[in-house]
């Protein structure tokens, strides 16, 4: 029962001032929806920011608020654990543009009505603007660390980038310094199946009941094979038939890889919104650390005191190892304190998630300087 | 503590305070995390093998995976005060071509080396016709990792040709030092620093 002894509070602030966006529009009145778990010290130095994935939520250690299902990074956060909430006071935020309590497409604009898709395009960066806002209002000036895997990292990286003073350390999983052709190109596949599903009815499917939820499902399905390894698949799936000892000859789920991307992709539609979906997605394409910088990578933490960690999986073929010593080099040339680490992991992507012991050494590790 | 391996603490003992330090193959960070705890040196490492950087990691060293064959390109000239290659030369495809790479990043590099002319290993070949598996070289031919075996006189030959500079020179035998004059036969390990 260990985990219930974590001091867990939901909690949500509106940021005093105006936020500036890199696509030059001002959001005004954003809300900030967070989880902190631990206490933090009476030096207010003991802080973690710790910035979820694409489609994660501030709930890292706590129940889904939807499914109910456990937090998203439980094994890694909690007390006596890798990101140790005896001694560190742990926060996660939901995005700006998420689905849940910050502000987003489906938030109301001033007349009332959901933004949908009047929502302003925004940028990684505008995601850390508005943590960084919450940041202030908590007054923490300076953070232990941030820590981030895969969208979480870009966000890492964009506030050691942009807020340098501001944190001592960086750890950055499964993740990269800009979106490559590739990366983009499985996200417009996602935005495409959303926006041809006619129940999307250019974003304004608020309040009518039915929102594009096949469009959404599919473009999950495409997401989630990028997040598995052809490895991790085959054993999990191979060609295995789903409930039957035969191929119908038909478009059934015969397979058992169909039926549990059919079953994804479902699932996710309970629990996200679709224009968040598209707007979320469009910032991470937009990222590119070098180019905010004058094209080059070291340049963006010429600033920077801090230690960084960037970890990578050998089965991750959406922000491969190359893309991880990218930014390592980088940080190198920048003459700061970094840490590279490869570590093998049968489950694609999705390892920073999973169970991978070597993962919490370095995280313990690295966390606990 | 754990003392260090003798060629590491001979190493450590002529590094001077407050340097920047790269080790290259620095396993579990053993050498580094006295450097820094002793002598206030910033020191970074390279290592190819995971647990040793996850090792790394833990004590709060900055330690990059890679290997010395090919990434020691990616440092900038001179980014170093010293280099460090202890008991990794003999390991590496190019060991030529790795010394310009340290001597290139540092200023100045420590390399160590298991002596190939050790008199147990002339034995081990004279009397038996075998490569000899010794406290140094505990693996048999086909698996060992050393694919590049040197001697004292053959690594002094490929620092005069490179018109590299010996700045210091130190011999163990038994981790006991050992004088230079006898070192080509009796010296089980050899510890040069070098400069350009």
């Amino acid at each position: 029962m260990a985990d219930a002894a974590i001091r867990i509070a939901s909690r949500e602030l509106e940021l005093p001032m105006p936020l500036p966006l890199d696509g030059g529009q001002i959001l005004d009145g954003v809300r900030v929806a967070y989880e902190t778990y631990g206490v933090l010290n009476a030096e207010k130095s003991n802080a973690v920011v710790i910035f979820h994935a694409l489609t994660g939520d501030q709930c890292v250690a706590s129940p889904h608020p939807i499914t109910g299902k456990p937090g998203w990074w439980l094994r890694m956060v909690g007390p006596g654990k890798p990101i140790d909430t005896d001694r560190l006071f742990v926060i996660c935020a939901n995005v700006l543009g998420g689905c849940y309590g910050s502000t987003g497409p489906a938030s109301l604009a001033s007349d009332g009505h959901p933004h949908a898709m009047r929502f302003p395009v925004i940028t990684i960066r505008d995601m850390v603007r508005a943590q960084v806002g919450m940041l202030d209002a908590l007054g923490i000036e300076q953070l232990h660390a941030v820590v981030g895997g895969s969208m979480g990292g870009m966000q890492a990286l964009s506030f050691a980038a942009n807020w340098p003073d501001r944190t001592r350390a960086v750890l950055v999983i499964a993740s990269t310094a800009r979106h490559s052709a590739q990366n983009i190109a499985f996200h417009e596949v996602g935005r495409q199946a959303i926006m041809a599903d006619p129940k999307w009815a250019g974003g304004d499917y608020y309040g009518t009941g039915k929102g594009p939820e096949n469009g959404l499902a599919v473009a999950r399905m495409a997401a989630h094979i990028t997040y598995l390894s052809e490895e991790g698949m085959h054993e999990k799936f191979g060609r295995k038939l789903q409930d039957r000892t035969e191929k119908t000859f038909g478009f059934d789920a015969d397979f058992q890889v169909e039926s549990y991307l059919r079953h994804q992709g479902l699932s996710f539609t309970d629990r996200f919104d679709a224009n968040s979906y598209l707007y979320i997605t469009r910032a991470m394409d937009y990222f590119d650390l070098a180019e905010e910088h004058g094209g080059r990578l070291a340049d963006a933490f010429g600033a920077s005191k801090a230690r960084f960690c960037l970890v990578s999986f050998d089965t991750d073929w959406l922000y491969p190892t190359a893309e991880s010593r990218t930014i390592a080099h980088a940080l190198n040339a920048a003459g700061a304190p970094v840490s590279f680490v490869e570590l093998s992991a049968p489950f694609g992507h999705d390892s920073f998630l999973l169970d991978v012991p070597a993962l919490d050494r370095v995280i313990a590790g690295f966390l606990g300087q | 503590m754990i003392p260090l391996r003798p060629d590491l603490a001979l190493i450590a003992a002529n590094v001077a305070p407050g340097s920047r330090v790269l080790d290259v193959g620095c396993g579990d960070g053993a050498l580094m995390a006295v450097l820094r705890d002793q002598q206030q040196v910033d020191a970074r490492g390279m290592e190819l093998d995971a647990r040793g950087v996850a090792e790394c990691v833990a004590k709060g060293l900055p330690v990059m995976q890679g290997d010395a064959d090919t990434d020691l390109a990616d440092y900038p000239d001179a980014a170093f005060d010293y280099a460090i290659l202890s008991q990794t030369l003999q390991t590496t495809k190019r060991p030529d071509l790795v010394l310009d790479e340290l001597l290139r990043v540092g200023r100045k590099a420590f390399v160590s080396f298991p002596n190939f002319a050790h008199w147990k290993v002339r034995l081990s070949l004279l009397w038996n016709g075998r490569m000899p598996v010794t406290r140094l070289l505990p693996v048999a031919w086909y698996e060992t990792p050393n694919i590049h075996h040197v001697t004292v006189r053959d690594f002094r030959e490929l620092v005069l040709a490179k018109g590299y500079r010996v700045e210091g020179e130190w011999f163990l035998s038994g981790d006991r030092p050992t004088s230079a004059a006898a070192a080509a036969w009796r010296a089980e390990h050899a510890v040069f620093l070098l400069a350009r």
